[in-house]
C-alpha cells in the first residue's frame, strides 16, 4: 500500500497498465512532456518512449478518431480529453464510431481496447468551460461503457478494468479530488469490476446514491444526519454504464427511500434513468418519490457556483424531506 | 483547374511529387529592430496621432498584464493570461478595422478590446465578475466581450469562432453593411476541425472575414513543431483558395500595412484573406501554468530581445514622436490607473443571485423558476452556508 492521491493513482494505473502492455499508448493534449495540464502522465514518455506517450496536434476530433484508429488495428489506445467540457468535438468520432464499431460490423472489428480519460466537474472557479458533467450524454449511447471514481483507490482499480475491458470506455475524472482525495492504494495490480457499485456505509433509513466527485457530498450529508439519528445507507455507483440495479434495488428495498444526487444539470440527467428504473424495480417498498438533487439546468456558473451545485445541504435537505413524506 | 471536369487540365507524365515545403511563404518585415526601416521596405501612411495611438494600446495592456498577474499571485484575482509579446500582432491588426466590423478573437487579444475602447474599469469587472461585468459573472477572467464595442464574447472551446466568423462575415455581406469579420485564433486552434471547416466556407461563400493567425510557437506545452508538419498556418490559406500573408507579428508596422491591405481586399473583392503573425507568447499560458518544464530561459531570452513595444518606441524615438519622458510619464499613469481601478472595483458586489437564470433562453422558462424557487428557499434556510447569496456577509 502507498499513500496517493487521486491524480497519482491515475499516473500509477497508466504506467502499471502500461508496462504490462508494450501495446499500450496514452495520446492528447499536453500529455507528453509536460505530463498534461494535470500531470496525470507525468513520466510516462520518460519511461516508454515519444512513439508510446505523445502530445497531439489539438484537435480533439483527430484524437479520437485516431484512438479509434489504433484500437482497431489491436493495439490498446488511452487518450485524453484535457476537460470533458472538450469532448464535444469528438462526439461524432465517440458516439457513431467507437460505440458502433462492433455492431456494425457484425463484430468484423471492435474498438474495444480503448479509453478515454477526461477530468469532469466544477468547484474549480472553471465556469461554463472548465466545469461540465457531461455523462449523461455517453450514457444515451449503447456500446459505450462509462465510469466514474470517487476515490484514489477506486481509480486505479477502474481505470485498470477500464484499459483492459474489451469494449471502448469513458473514463470521467473528478478533477476537484485530482489532489484533495488522499487514500491507501495498492502498488500492485489490481481491477474492480465494471458494473458494480459499492455500498461504502450501511445504513436502515434511506439510501443515498452517487457518484465520482459527488460522493464527498453524500457522506457529509449521512454525518449530519447520522447526527439527527437517521441512519444512511451510502452507494457509490462508481459505473454508470452499465450500472448495478441489483446493488441499488436491495438498498432501496430494505430502506424504501432514495436520494440520487449529480452535478451535471436536471433535467435528462443520470439520475432520472436510475428513478424509472428503481421505480420499476422497489414500487411496493418505496415509501416516498424518489428524490433527485442536481445542479441547476443551467449552463455552469462562475459566479453563485456554491450556490448552483448540489452540496451536502442540499441533499440532506432532500433526505429530510424524503422521510418526512 | 482543381475540378475533375476542368477542360485543360494540368498534365504531367512522369509521377513527380510536390514537397510539403515547396510552397515558399515570406514574411512581411518593415521595421529593424533599431526602429530603422529595412532595406527596400517603406513605413506605412502613419500620422502622428495614430503611432502613438497604437504605441500606447501596447503599453497599456503590457502593463494591464504585469498588474494582473502580480493581482493573481495575491489571489485577488482567480485566474488570468498575458498577451506579452503579442501585443504588436494583435494591436496592428485591430488598428486596420473600423469600428463597425465585428471581431471576434480566442482569448489572448485583450489589445484588440482596449483598442475599441474598453475600459480599465470594464476590464477590472470582468476579471472580478462582478455585478458590472457585461457577462454577469459567469465566465472565467479574460472572456471579454461587448456588443457596443463589436467585440464578440470570448468563449473558451478553441477554434469555435472560425466558422461563425465566416457565417458573420457573409451576412454582413448580404445585408450591405459595408463592414467585415476580423477573426482571431492560435497556431493550436488552427488544428482543430472548426478551423478547415471556416476556412474552406469562408472562401467557397466569398466572405468578407480577414482571419488573423497568432502564431507564437505555442499551444499551452506543445511547441508549434509538434502541433503541425507544414510550413506554419500560412499555406493552408492557399490550400483553400485563400489570399494570405505571413508577417513579422513583433514588427507593428508590418502587421498594420498587412492588415490594412486584408481589410481592403476583404471587403472590396468580398473574399476572405488569411494574416499568419509569426512572434512568441513570451509569458505562460496562464497562470496555471508553469513553462520551465517545457521550454528553456535561453529560448524566452531570445524572444524577449526582439520586444515589439521596444521596437516601437525605437522608431518613435527616432522619428522624434517619443521621449524618456513621455515613457515615463505614460508607464506611472497606467500603473496607477490599473491599481485604482482595481481597488475601486474590488468593493463591488457580485452579480445578484437572480442572475443565475436568466439568458439561458430569452425568458426563464418554468421548469427553471420552479426549481429557482426552491433553491431561494434552501439558500434562506442556511444563510450562513452561503454567504454571498444569503446576504450574511459581502464575498
Ligand atoms: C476545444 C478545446 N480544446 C482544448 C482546450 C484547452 N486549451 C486552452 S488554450 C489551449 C492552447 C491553445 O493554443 P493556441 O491556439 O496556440 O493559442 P495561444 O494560447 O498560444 O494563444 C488549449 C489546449 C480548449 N480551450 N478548447
Ligand atoms: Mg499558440
Amino acid at each position: 500500500m502507498a499513500k496517493m492521491n487521486l491524480l497519482q493513482a491515475i499516473n500509477n494505473a497508466l504506467d502499471t497498465a502500461m508496462a504490462a502492455d508494450d501495446s499500450m499508448i496514452c495520446l492528447g493534449e499536453d500529455v507528453g512532456k509536460f505530463g498534461g495540464v494535470f500531470r496525470a502522465t507525468s513520466h510516462l514518455q520518460e519511461k516508454y518512449g515519444k512513439a508510446r506517450c505523445f502530445n497531439t496536434p489539438l484537435t480533439e476530433q483527430g484524437i479520437a478518431g485516431f484512438a479509434i484508429g489504433m484500437a482497431a488495428q489491436g493495439s490498446t489506445a488511452v487518450a485524453e480529453i484535457q476537460f470533458a467540457d472538450y469532448i464535444f468535438p469528438a462526439f461524432d468520432q465517440i458516439v457513431n464510431e467507437a460505440a458502433k464499431f462492433r455492431y456494425r460490423s457484425g463484430n468484423e472489428f471492435n474498438v474495444g481496447s480503448l479509453v478515454f480519460r477526461t477530468p469532469y466537474g466544477g468547484g474549480i472557479a472553471g465556469g461554463l468551460y472548465h466545469s461540465q458533467s457531461p455523462e449523461a450524454y455517453f450514457c444515451h449511447t449503447p456500446g459505450l461503457k462509462v465510469l466514474m471514481p470517487s476515490n484514489p483507490y477506486q481509480a486505479k482499480g477502474l481505470l485498470l478494468s477500464a484499459i483492459r475491458d474489451p469494449n471502448p470506455v469513458l473514463f470521467f475524472e473528478p478533477k476537484r479530488l485530482y489532489r484533495a482525495s488522499e487514500g491507501d492504494v495498492p502498488e500492485e495490480d489490481y481491477e474492480i469490476p465494471i458494473g458494480k457499485a459499492e455500498v461504502v456505509r450501511n445504513g436502515s433509513d434511506i439510501t443515498l446514491l452517487g457518484w465520482g466527485a459527488q460522493m464527498t457530498e453524500m457522506h457529509k450529508a449521512a454525518d449530519k444526519a447520522a447526527e439527527e439519528g437517521i441512519s444512511c445507507e451510502v452507494i457509490d455507483l462508481r459505473s454508470l454504464l452499465p450500472w448495478d440495479v441489483e446493488t441499488v434495488a436491495n438498498s432501496v428495498s430494505k430502506t424504501g427511500r432514495l436520494v440520487i444526487a449529480h452535478e451535471a444539470t436536471h433535467t435528462g440527467g443520470f439520475g432520472g434513468e436510475i428513478a424509472a428504473t428503481i421505480q420499476q424495480e422497489c414500487f411496493l417498498s418505496l415509501e416516498s418519490p424518489i428524490a433527485r438533487v442536481a445542479g441547476l439546468d443551467t449552463p455552469f456558473p462562475l459566479a453563485h457556483e456554491k450556490e448552483y451545485l448540489p452540496d451536502y445541504l442540499k441533499v440532506y435537505e432532500a433526505l429530510v424531506a424524503s422521510l418526512n413524506y | 483547374m482543381t475540378s475533375a471536369s476542368d477542360v485543360k487540365p494540368n498534365l504531367m507524365h512522369k509521377a513527380q511529387f510536390i514537397e510539403g515545403h515547396d510552397l515558399p511563404i515570406p514574411t512581411l518585415s518593415i521595421l529593424n529592430a533599431d526602429g530603422s526601416i529595412q532595406a527596400g521596405a517603406e513605413a506605412p501612411e502613419m500620422d502622428h496621432e495614430t503611432a502613438i495611438k497604437l504605441y500606447r494600446n501596447m503599453v497599456y495592456i503590457r502593463v494591464l498584464d504585469e498588474r494582473m498577474i502580480s493581482a493573481q499571485r495575491q489571489g485577488r484575482l482567480s485566474f488570468y493570461l498575458t498577451c506579452a509579446g503579442e501585443e504588436a500582432a494583435v494591436t496592428g491588426s485591430a488598428a486596420a478595422f473600423s469600428m463597425n466590423d465585428m471581431i471576434m478573437g480566442q482569448y489572448r487579444e485583450q489589445a484588440a478590446i482596449r483598442w475599441r475602447g474598453f475600459t480599465t474599469e470594464q476590464f477590472m469587472n470582468q476579471l472580478l465578475s462582478n455585478e458590472d461585468d457585461l457577462g454577469k459573472g459567469r465566465q472565467m477572467p479574460v472572456h471579454y466581450g461587448s456588443n457596443e464595442l463589436n467585440f464578440m464574447t470570448i468563449s473558451s472551446p478553441l477554434g469555435t469562432q472560425i466558422p461563425q466568423a465566416a457565417g458573420y462575415a457573409y451576412a454582413q455581406k448580404l445585408q450591405g453593411n459595408q463592414a467585415c469579420t476580423l477573426c482571431y485564433f492560435g497556431e493550436g486552434a488552427a488544428s482543430e476541425g472548426d478551423f478547415h471547416a471556416g476556412l474552406n466556407m469562408a472562401a467557397v461563400l466569398n466572405c468578407p472575414v480577414v482571419f488573423v493567425c497568432r502564431n507564437n510557437g505555442y499551444a499551452i506545452s506543445t511547441p508549434a513543431e509538434e502541433q503541425f508538419k507544414g510550413d506554419g498556418i500560412a499555406p493552408r490559406g492557399v490550400g483553400y483558395g485563400i489570399k494570405t500573408i505571413r508577417v513579422d507579428g513583433n514588427d507593428i508596422l508590418a502587421v498594420y500595412t498587412a492588415s490594412i491591405e486584408a481589410r481592403r481586399i476583404a471587403l472590396e473583392n468580398n473574399e476572405p484573406v488569411l494574416v499568419e503573425t509569426m512572434s512568441y507568447r513570451l509569458g505562460a499560458h496562464s497562470t496555471s501554468d508553469d513553462p520551465s518544464g517545457y521550454r528553456s530561459k535561453d529560448e524566452e531570452d531570445k524572444w524577449r530581445e526582439k520586444d515589439p513595444i521596444e521596437r516601437m518606441q525605437n522608431w518613435l524615438q527616432a522619428k522624434g514622436w517619443w521621449n524618456g519622458e513621455e515613457e515615463k510619464a505614460i508607464l506611472e499613469g497606467y500603473r496607477k490607473e490599473v491599481l485604482d481601478a482595481l481597488k475601486r472595483v474590488e468593493k463591488k458586489p457580485m452579480p445578484s443571485i437572480d442572475e443565475l437564470i436568466t439568458d439561458v433562453y430569452d425568458t426563464p422558462p418554468a421548469h427553471l423558476q420552479k426549481q429557482y424557487a426552491e433553491l431561494k428557499e434552501h439558500i434562506a434556510k442556511y444563510p450562513e452556508n452561503y454567504p454571498v447569496a444569503g446576504g450574511a456577509k459581502h464575498g
